[in-house]
């Protein structure tokens, strides 16, 4: 099975259906196991219960740059071959990055609330994850934009991999914008200095987020084939009506496709 | 190469000449400027440490609004086609128009400068150094606005969305700019690091900047 045989939007959902429920299953298994585990790891001697924010807080951060790369090679694959699911998968991945990137941000600032006395910290790492996230919800606006999916598919790829090019030269930027205004005040995990308590919960954690997202894209993916599908039916309806110089057969047809559909 | 250079000629006599529209840009970047001290009070010291940031907060919102009719007009009388048509390359014929863009609309900005900054009382030092970032920066902002210009062509939108795309890639720009600025007024830091970083991202986007834009022209027009 090549990337090529998935070319057929039919073939893709027929696959996909069959493995959904796997995928699903795996993830909620691996999400129990995580979750257990986090909820069990020792507490930290400095930061107290408050580190277990950590095993929501970093698979999600993980997240937010993995489904942006993701997008990146959708893009790749629509614009340079061109594969009638790249754009699909491209468009129903930005939404989902963009939660994450929210989600990251969201725990970040809760656990910055104890730990650094203030919600947002216009730290380094924070703020580029805020540009990133605003990057996401300026491609789903451009995706909202134009009615035409596939003319929408092409500027968004083009925008997509200049976005990949250009995030880790704002990533670069901010840290040396962040090391002008204040030195680095705050403190940072280490993150090969973790323990194994803390650290296999977060690899069960990680795994589990992918899967998360894995099976969260293919669901949105079949969503968007089937709205694309729903979209043209109902084109072909309206044309149909349209062009029909008699109104009694227009509605019949009408009524025929709604029975086909 | 004579093809490229009638490009930008005519390019800049169009954006000079009545409904081009090139110097808006300018009165737009003093309009800015002149906003400013209503938001944050007429303390001349404070606005002397702001300075550098207002002006390059006024340039780089400038140089990103007049671009929206970068591609647009040229859509609008059909020479856009023309253009694709050519046997110049369409990454070239994209540059050649931002470069002439950039003279027409980014060029003036720079000339305004010493006189905002005699308004934000910023000495001749200060002035300068901003001057001379903006020279060096405005063309960066120019070839990476260009992408969002090429978009907004090929979807038949504008205005908000290309600003939303856009302003979060000149994010660094504006960083590395501002922080020139700052170090060659007071900043222990040398005004050399951050300046090189500055030339560099925009012979970055020098590059970048018309292959993004030729390839969504290539791709999105019908």
């Amino acid at each position: 099975m090549t990337l090529i045989d998935l070319a057929n939007p039919t073939r893709f959902l027929a696959l996909s259906a069959r493995v959904l429920p796997w995928l699903a299953a795996a993830t909620v298994i691996l999400l129990t196991i995580g979750l257990y585990q986090s909820a069990y790891a020792p507490d930290d001697y400095q930061q107290g219960a408050t580190v277990k924010i950590m095993f929501i807080h970093v698979p999600n951060a993980w997240l937010s740059m993995f489904v942006w790369g993701v997008m990146s090679v959708a893009s790749l694959g629509t614009l340079v071959w061109r594969h009638p699911l790249a754009d699909v998968a491209a468009k129903a991945a930005a939404p989902i990055g963009a939660s994450f990137t929210f989600l990251a941000l969201l725990t970040g600032s809760l656990w910055g609330r104890p730990m650094w006395g203030t919600y947002w910290e216009w730290d380094a790492r924070l703020t580029s994850v805020l540009i990133l996230f605003l990057m996401y919800l300026g491609l789903m606006a451009l995706w909202r934009a134009v009615e035409d999916p596939s003319r929408a598919a092409r500027a968004a790829a083009v925008l997509t991999l200049v976005g990949a090019i250009n995030l880790p030269i704002i990533k670069f930027s901010v840290d040396w914008w962040n090391t002008l205004h204040q030195p680095a005040s705050v403190m940072r995990m280490g993150g090969s200095t973790l323990d194994k308590a803390f650290l296999i919960p977060l690899l069960v954690m990680a795994v589990a987020f992918t899967l998360l997202f894995v099976t969260l894209h293919i669901a949105a993916m079949r969503n968007e084939i089937l709205r694309r599908r729903v979209r043209s039916l109902q084109m072909m309806q309206a044309s149909r009506i349209a062009f029909s110089s008699d109104v009694g057969t227009g509605s019949r047809q009408e009524n025929a496709s709604k029975g086909a559909a | 190469m004579t093809a490229l250079a009638a490009l930008i000629r005519r390019d800049i006599r169009i954006a000079l000449r009545v409904g081009g529209g090139a110097l808006i840009g300018v009165l737009f970047f003093l309009t800015v400027v002149v906003l400013m001290p209503f938001a944050v009070g007429p303390d001349l010291a404070q606005l002397a440490r702001l300075g550098p940031a207002i002006l390059w907060l006024g340039a780089l919102l400038a140089s990103l609004l007049t671009l929206d009719r970068l591609f647009m007009a040229d859509h609008e009388d059909g020479s856009l086609d023309l253009i694709t048509m050519s046997r110049t390359p369409l990454e070239l014929a994209c540059a050649a128009k931002a470069l002439a863009h950039w003279l027409a609309a980014g060029l003036p900005l720079i000339v305004a400068t010493p006189v905002l900054g005699l308004l934000l009382n910023l000495d001749m030092v200060a002035t300068g150094a901003v001057a001379l970032t903006l020279l060096v920066g405005t063309p960066a902002l120019t070839f990476t606005g260009m992408i969002g210009a090429a978009l907004a062509v090929t979807l038949h939108r504008g205005g908000l969305l290309m600003a939303v795309l856009v302003l979060p890639l000149s994010i660094p720009v504006l960083i590395f700019g501002v922080a020139a600025s700052q170090a060659a007024i007071t900043g222990p830091l040398s005004f050399g690091a951050p300046f090189s970083i500055l030339c560099a991202l925009s012979l970055v986007s020098l590059v970048i900047g018309p292959f993004a834009a030729a390839a969504s022209l290539k791709h999105g027009l019908d």
